[in-house]
């Protein structure tokens, strides 16, 4: 571990070490507090009535019988909250050229999604308000959807939004070094493909879920929900409700899952929150799963033709693709729905040192529910086009595909380097990982085992990738594109009167450990007991201001600012404790809770002693010393846009080629995410973040018919990994610190997702390998892997 | 039709309890919004997703998919209760110590599951723990730790060779 | 979401019930495991006036041993027959399916005759009754009468029992030892309904006698594979008569897709089930 961190790396440090998550216990005994858990007193209940038409003309709202109900308290059409509520625009000024138009809260006029909210009604219960909504009727007059995205750019397509002339959201490309002369060289190998991925979503366990209470007296509005991002959102609700941005409170408690799914603007919410202010009560709304399916924002769904030519040394000489994505009918707002094309773009190829690159992504708007960013956004396409595209290379060239591999890679002594793509890189490790990963699997014996059951008619294969992963994100990311998101976060500290610390930052929980690791910085870098450490995120009120928990930035960011408030607060307590004990600072040190002579350990006074002395018994400092015993430190990450993590991961399947189900027999990865604050909690992320990868590969995909209707919006009918299905998952690490921090952590939440997808396609093609087919379309369905093999047509 | 309350008796994590319940309201949306037991969860309501898994007359069932006036006459247990009671103590530990759940929403009903399959005569593999918790959802964890968690018990209930 | 509003009754006897049944002007259920039924109602997919309850009813649940025959009252839970030595020793066809419904929690509540009457045509258990020539007991105000699992299945969800009946038994015969026997399905995932799925069952005598092969999930009922059937009737079992079976097994059955699998899907699907169980058979009794 790098000198600069010795403070974390005394005998006593809970840095590395895999402290059990303190807050976890109330989650064990069912004493969490969920947004649906709670209730306010005069609370009432919100249902929609949302729109079963891809796209359709609105001719009128019919709720009356709705209104005579028993128990309905008001009914609220697209043109009611539209008076209440401002519209919004998913656009980022820094993706040149991106176009959104506003979207209401609720429809109005025109529906653009089956699923999109169109009448609100809020009742004494949730069942009431399900009640009502059944008797409202809506006239419909349907339009021709747009659906196909690969048809939206036609000049015959239906034009969603007319005012824009067509149906094109964003569009972007990338060129440099010499593209054609690669392709055209003919001593160099080329292989192509088009790969595609299906739609998929996050399908958080706790559906999204808000309680809008608003204060007439003080014109203010408590906002419990269930989300990644306080700040963000207290900013949006200011915004678009007429609030003043400090009288807007939000509150996440427990929050079951998110993934990226709770860190949008849904019109579902803001209505709830319109609703409540124009109503002076409490309401909830709480999604219910068929509502989540429809209207939870989905990702993916992409199209990418890519190529890329290699010289006979194997050595890559130029990279090509052409990304397409739908994203439904509008730009979320305030993230936008071009960030994974842009992912796409600038991560294809990343860990490999290539001289010439071609992009372009185009982002269309379709009738279908709207795309944004969700769990390792865009990673999983750039991953599996590169790394698919790596194997078909390798069996063209007759390379072992590991080898290929370390012949492209950047040297692990190469950085800081520039990717073609022009992503910045420092401190990574591609080849340490990968040779560790084959160690780790014993990369020689499975192939002599694949190839010996490959004898005997057992068709198995073996998949690896290399990968990098955006994390730490600085304000280059949203901020410098105009999006009221914090790329900084804080961290405040302090000493109570009894010893113990209590501390608080704007990163978010959703049971990554956040509060754990925060527990673990602050005990580490001022010298107490994890147990004296209290923790308090989630609140807009208590906390310092950040951005919360997404991007893979909590640990990295969040963590950095606890590490500097603690250090900050240590040397508030020395200097005080010096006064007490009139010796220097510099010669005192804490440990295990008590002022100690440095390099000693015999308590000189208890951090309990000092703060009843310092809060209770001022009298007795010289009446010039006033200690502060708070402190507050924030931090972003400069001079890089993103600290990127790395990795290589291994997938090893047995494909049945008569049924199409393919049976995940090990799964390994060696990730390299700097300091390691919490090697469970690591690993634990990184098995979750795989698993739904796996999700993407084998099992997800938001089905939809030719006009626009989600066909499987039911859990038992769109699928997600089970416990039956899957594998058991080997984890180890490389620690390469990042040098933008002081603590040397990068993020690791989403390198399971990214890497996933790519290495179970890439185990599954190497099964197929000798029976010359394979596949390039996500999900791996049976029936997709059987039409692959030609055994159906 | 009518949207009248029903008498129903029952008892609840041992208490005995004396009230009205309307026909419609499934067991769990009435032990959460009636009783108070917000400890078990609600994920789809459609019997897939196993997060409102309580346990009635001693074994574990949906609780969106059976009324709560059909649970008249009988003893249910939740979370709360089996938490209070010790009985889940060995397990919650285990889930602890494995970092066995993240956010926490199937973790209730996870641990019910579970419970089941302990207190069984069932051989258990990991294998059959993986197939005793093929009804619940998590999206966080991946399964691996939770498995590991069950197993640990097993194997400290049962001895190292299960 | 929240099921809509209903009236709910519990009678003590079926003579209760079959009073509320032949009320023609009530649009009611009968509610047993309610494992599918409360699913409708909570997505608000069937909006009834009047759910009966018939869990309280005695008599109607249980596995009992008559002489040649077996008896699994209605109300049985999946989770009974899963534990029940009676069936493990002679209807193993179901002993060996019944693992394959759903998940434990909705086995401990779900029923036997429940999973008849919704007919769904993916699920376990009427395969099995079909394959086993189960005799389904319904009941009315005018008395019982018995319906072969043949002429049980109509259609997608629909069955032979009229509006006014119930099922109360289903009656098997005890399988000689000796019966080959085999069950397969297709899932994604553990627990899910079958993308296709076979229950066999024949009796062996040298030779294959009264084959009966059924297949669930590919079409719009439990249905049987006549054309294979006849294939294997009286034949020795051997890799020609498999694969010639096999080839036809889907022959005459109209099929049906779903998100999860095409209608080509679905006939290879049950031609590889058939080939594999057949196989495996063939393969245990050299």
């Amino acid at each position: 571990m790098s000198e600069r961190l010795h403070e974390l790396d005394r005998p006593n440090s809970y840095i590395g070490k895999s402290v059990p998550r303190p807050n976890a216990v109330h989650l064990l005994q069912g004493r969490g507090r969920f947004v649906d858990d709670k209730v306010l007193p005069r609370m009432v209940h919100a249902a929609f009535v949302r729109s079963p038409h891809a796209h359709a003309r609105i001719r009128g709202v019919d709720a009356d019988e709705a209104k005579t109900l028993q128990g309905v308290i008001a009914v609220f059409t697209g043109e009611d909250m539209a008076a209440a509520i401002a519209p919004w625009s998913g656009v980022l000024t820094h993706l040149a050229g991106m176009r959104s138009p506003e979207q209401p809260a609720l429809a109005r006029d025109i529906t653009r999604w089956q699923g999109e909210p169109v009448v609100m009604v809020v009742a004494q219960s949730r069942a009431i308000a399900e009640d009502a909504a059944a008797l409202i009727e809506v006239d419909f007059d349907p339009l021709p959807e747009m659906c196909d995205m690969e048809g939206a750019l036609d000049s015959d397509a239906v034009v969603i939004h007319p005012e824009l002339g067509n149906n094109l959201c964003w569009e972007r490309l990338v060129e440099t070094g010499e593209v054609n002369a690669a392709f055209s060289d003919p001593a160099n190998t080329v292989v192509d493909r088009t790969f595609t991925f299906g739609r998929h979503t996050g399908v958080t366990l706790e559906a999204r879920a808000c309680i809008a209470d608003y204060d007439q007296a003080e014109e203010a509005l408590t906002f419990h929900y269930s989300g990644q991002s306080p700040h963000m959102m207290q900013a949006i609700l200011a915004k678009h409700l007429g609030f003043e941005e400090e009288n807007v409170n939000v509150i996440a408690a427990d929050v079951g899952g998110s993934f990226g799914i709770k860190i949008h603007t849904y019109g579902d919410e803001i209505a709830t929150a319109a609703a409540a202010k124009l109503l002076r009560r409490p309401v909830k709304f709480a999604a219910d799963r068929f509502e989540s399916f429809v209207s939870d924002i989905h990702a993916r769904d992409h199209r990418v033709k890519a190529r890329l030519a290699l010289g006979q040394d194997g050595r890559i000489a130029a990279l090509e693709i052409d990304d397409l994505t739908g994203i439904g009918p509008y730009s979320v707002y305030p993230r936008s729905s071009g960030i994974e094309a842009n992912q796409v773009l600038n991560l294809t190829g990343a860990p490999y040192d290539i001289p010439a690159y071609r992009g372009r992504a185009r982002v269309v708007f379709q009738n279908k529910n709207v795309m944004c960013q969700y769990r390792a956004v865009g990673h999983p396409i750039a991953n599996s086009v590169m790394e698919g595209l790596m194997d078909d290379a390798a069996r063209q060239l007759a390379i072992d595909p590991a080898e290929l591999r370390r012949r492209n890679l950047f040297a692990d002594d190469a950085y800081p380097v520039t990717s073609v793509t022009g992503m910045k890189f420092a401190d990574l490790s591609h080849h340490a990982c990968l040779g560790k990963l084959l160690d780790m699997m014993d990369y020689e014996g499975l192939k002599s085992e694949r190839d010996a059951l490959r004898k005997k008619g057992i068709h198995r294969g073996i998949g690896i990738v290399s990968m990098v992963e955006v994390t730490n994100p600085s304000p280059m990311f949203y901020g410098v594109g105009g999006a009221p998101i914090s790329a900084q976060d804080g961290a405040t500290v302090r000493l109570d009167a009894n010893g113990a610390v209590h501390v608080s930052s704007s990163i978010t929980e959703q049971g990554q450990g956040t509060e754990t690791i925060l527990a673990q910085i602050a005990a580490s870098a001022i010298g107490v007991d994890i147990a004296k450490v209290k923790v308090t995120t989630g609140d807009t009120r208590t906390t310092p201001y950040g951005g919360g928990t997404w991007a893979s930035r909590g640990a990295g960011i969040g963590g950095e600012a606890m590490l500097l408030a603690s250090r900050a607060l240590k040397s508030q307590i020395l200097e005080a404790a010096a006064t007490v004990l009139q010796a220097r600072p510099e010669a005192l040190d804490i440990e295990a809770g008590n002022i100690v002579d440095t390099g000693g350990t015999k308590p000189r006074m208890s951090l309990a002693e000092l703060g009843k002395l310092v809060y209770y018994r001022g009298n007795e400092l010289p009446s010039d010393v006033r200690p502060e015993l708070i402190a507050t430190r924030h931090f972003r990450v400069t001079d890089y846009p993103f600290v990127f993590t790395n990795g290589a991961m291994a997938s090893y399947v047995e494909v049945d080629i008569e049924t199409g189900m393919v049976k995940l027999l090990g799964h390994w990865v060696v990730e390299d995410c700097g300091t390691v604050i919490n090697k469970k909690l690591v690993d634990e992320q990184i098995r979750g973040g795989v698993v739904q990868g796996i999700g993407g590969a084998l099992y997800e995909e938001c089905l939809y018919s030719e006009n626009g209707q989600l066909q499987n919006a039911t859990m038992a009918d769109y699928l997600v990994p089970m416990a039956g299905e899957m594998p058991d998952i080997e984890i180890a690490h490389i620690e390469t610190p990042s040098c933008t921090s002081d603590l040397g952590a990068k993020g690791a939440g989403e390198a399971g997702t990214c890497g996933a997808p790519g290495a179970v396609m890439n185990a599954v093609n190497n099964a197929l390998e000798p029976l010359d087919a394979s596949v390039a379309q996500h999900p791996i369905t049976p029936e997709r892997l059987l039409r692959a093999l030609s055994v159906i047509d | 039709m009518t949207a009248a309350r029903m008498p129903i008796s029952l008892r609840i994590n041992g208490e005995q309890v004396e009230t009205t319940v309307q026909a419609r309201t499934n067991l769990v949306d009435f032990l959460r919004n009636e009783q108070q037991l917000t400890g078990t969860h609600v994920g789809c309501e459609h019997g897939v997703c196993g997060a409102c898994t309580v346990r009635v007359d001693g074994r574990i069932v949906r609780g969106c998919l059976m009324l709560a006036i059909q649970a008249n006459g009988t003893t249910v247990e939740t979370i709360e209760g089996q938490s209070d009671s010790g009985k889940l103590e060995e397990l919650q530990a285990a889930f602890h110590r494995h970092n066995a759940l993240q956010c926490g929403f199937c973790t209730p009903g996870m641990l019910l599951t579970a419970q089941e399959l302990l207190d069984s005569d069932k051989p258990i593999t990991r294998e059959v723990i993986r197939d005793q918790i093929s009804g619940n959802y998590c999206r966080c964890t991946g399964y691996q730790a939770i498995v590991d968690a069950v197993e640990e018990v097993a194997i400290a209930r049962r001895g190292a060779s299960l | 979401m929240k099921a809509p509003e209903f009236d709910y009754v519990r009678p003590d006897t079926l003579e209760d019930v079959f009073v509320l049944l032949d009320d023609e002007t009530c649009d009611a259920r009968l509610l047993a495991g309610g494992q599918s039924l409360i699913a409708a109602l909570n997505f608000r997919l069937d909006a009834p006036e009047l759910l009966i309850d018939i869990n309280r009813i005695d008599g109607l649940s249980g596995i009992v041993e008559d002489g040649d025959n077996i008896r699994i009252g209605a109300l049985t839970r999946h989770v009974e027959v899963e534990n029940s030595q009676i069936v493990a020793r002679h209807l193993p066809l179901l002993s060996k399916a019944i693992g394959n419904v759903a998940h434990a929690a909705i086995r401990n509540r779900g029923t036997f005759g429940g999973s008849l009457a919704l007919a769904d045509p993916a699920a376990e258990i009427p395969a099995c009754c079909l394959a086993y020539d189960a005799i389904i007991t319904a009941s009315s105000s005018s008395g019982n009468r018995t319906i072969r699992a043949a002429d049980f299945f109509h259609g997608l969800y629909e069955t032979a029992l009229e509006d006014h009946e119930i099922i109360t038994a289903v009656e098997f015969k005890k399988r000689a030892p000796n019966d080959l026997v085999a069950f397969d399905e297709i899932t994604r995932r553990h627990g899910d309904y079958a993308m296709a799925g076979l229950a066999f069952s024949a009796a062996a005598k040298g030779k294959i006698e009264d084959p009966h092969i059924v297949f669930f999930g590919i079409s719009d009922r439990p249905i049987r594979a006549v054309e294979a059937e006849a294939i294997l009737e009286g034949a020795r079992l051997d890799q020609p008569a498999i694969a010639a079976a096999a080839s036809k097994a889907t022959e005459g059955i109209e099929l049906s897709s779903d998100t999860s699998a095409s209608e080509a899907m679905k006939a290879h699907l049950a031609r590889t089930l058939l080939n594999r169980a057949l196989t495996s058979i063939l393969e245990e009794k050299p």
